[in-house]
């Protein structure tokens, strides 16, 4: 088997094992105490940002504040807020880069 | 009554749930589509064959963790960091799974194996949203395997293309903002509280600083996990001095 075959597998399986952990063993997770509950709301706001806010910062691999991405996400993020629109508020990320970056 | 009694009508309920799921990802495939073409560009440009990258979409299937296996393979970086990589990545697919599991404890097993191999964040983002305690947790499967096969179809089709159509992609368009943006429309919505801001803003931060300070394949897991417990200790504040909602 070649690497990338192994790569494929290794990962592949690992991932799925992430993915069913929890739903496997769901029926004694029904009576879950508060404090867990806690943690689990937290998830998707901590876990999103830690994906997104990077690549608005740091597009290039270092922390820059002036470049086309930080304000195309700010101007998808703010379209996002306003309109709760999925569709728009891709369209609008993607148009206003492209504007800027033909612009510089 | 219990589950298992089905009332006339039922069945179109169900079907109202599925037509609503492919209602709900739709406009997400515009952020889809341009993610699945980089995530199969990838690869190829990498080195990699097109089986490579229509194997990693079928068996793999989670976008930024394939994008992280051919820049790994690419630059010769060897099975086990290229593995680790994908696994830490993936790793919010576990605190996903925790966090589905209560509402679909009723479902059988082999659901529940199918419910976890087809989970990604668009999936899990528009599911929790829905399953609030007020619905209907018949029609939680069928809205979920809607928006989860609409998201699986897409994913294939579009990295295939993106494979076999490579280099040929303009430089001038792209792309790769799409993958941004995407998780960028699902962290708007759920940024609806006092801790849940605090979460994100501790998770992004975190995130960043972890990617300055040379530690880029752990960022996301270490902002992801400061930022669970920013939130969760600003919650279990306020509930305690009685101000919390």
């Amino acid at each position: 088997m070649s690497d990338a075959w192994l790569t494929i597998a290794l990962a592949s399986a690992g991932t799925f094992v992430l993915r069913a952990s929890f739903l496997v063993y769901a029926r004694h997770l029904v009576d879950l105490p508060p404090v867990a509950h806690r943690i689990l709301r937290q998830i998707p706001p901590a876990v999103l940002a830690a994906m997104v806010v990077p690549a608005l910062l740091r597009p290039e691999g270092e922390l820059d504040l002036w470049q086309p991405e930080l304000l195309a996400g700010v101007v998808a993020a703010y379209v996002s807020w306003r309109t709760r629109n999925v569709g728009l508020t891709l369209a609008v990320g993607m148009g206003v880069l492209v504007l800027l970056q033909q612009l510089t | 009554m219990t589950a298992s009694e089905e009332r006339p009508g039922e069945a179109m309920t169900r079907r109202r749930a599925v037509r609503e799921g492919v209602a709900d990802v739709a406009p997400m495939l515009l952020g889809i589509v341009p993610f699945g073409l980089v995530a199969g560009a990838a690869p190829v440009a990498a080195g990699l064959d097109l089986a490579h990258a229509v194997g990693l979409s079928v068996f793999l299937f989670a976008g930024a963790s394939q994008l992280a296996i051919a820049d790994v393979l690419g630059s010769d970086g060897g099975v086990a960091i290229a593995v680790l990589t994908a696994i830490v990545i993936n790793l919010r697919l576990l605190l996903y799974s925790a966090s589905l599991a209560p509402p679909l404890a009723h479902e059988p097993l082999r659901s529940r194996l199918w419910a976890g191999y087809l989970l990604v964040d668009q999936a899990y983002a528009l599911s929790i949203v829905r399953w609030d305690g007020t619905d209907d947790r018949r029609h939680r499967l069928p809205y979920y395997f809607a928006v989860a096969l609409v998201l699986w179809v897409s994913w294939q089709l579009t990295t295939v293309i993106g494979a076999l159509a490579g280099s040929s992609v303009p430089d001038d368009v792209p792309l790769d903002f799409a993958v941004p943006l995407v998780f960028l429309v699902l962290l708007v919505p759920v940024v609806s509280s006092r801790p849940a801001l605090l979460a994100a803003i501790v998770g992004g931060a975190t995130a960043v600083l972890a990617g300055e300070v040379g530690a880029e394949r752990l960022a996301i897991m270490v902002g992801g996990l400061c930022g669970i417990a920013a939130g969760a200790l600003a919650e279990a504040r306020s509930s305690t001095t009685g101000a919390g909602t």
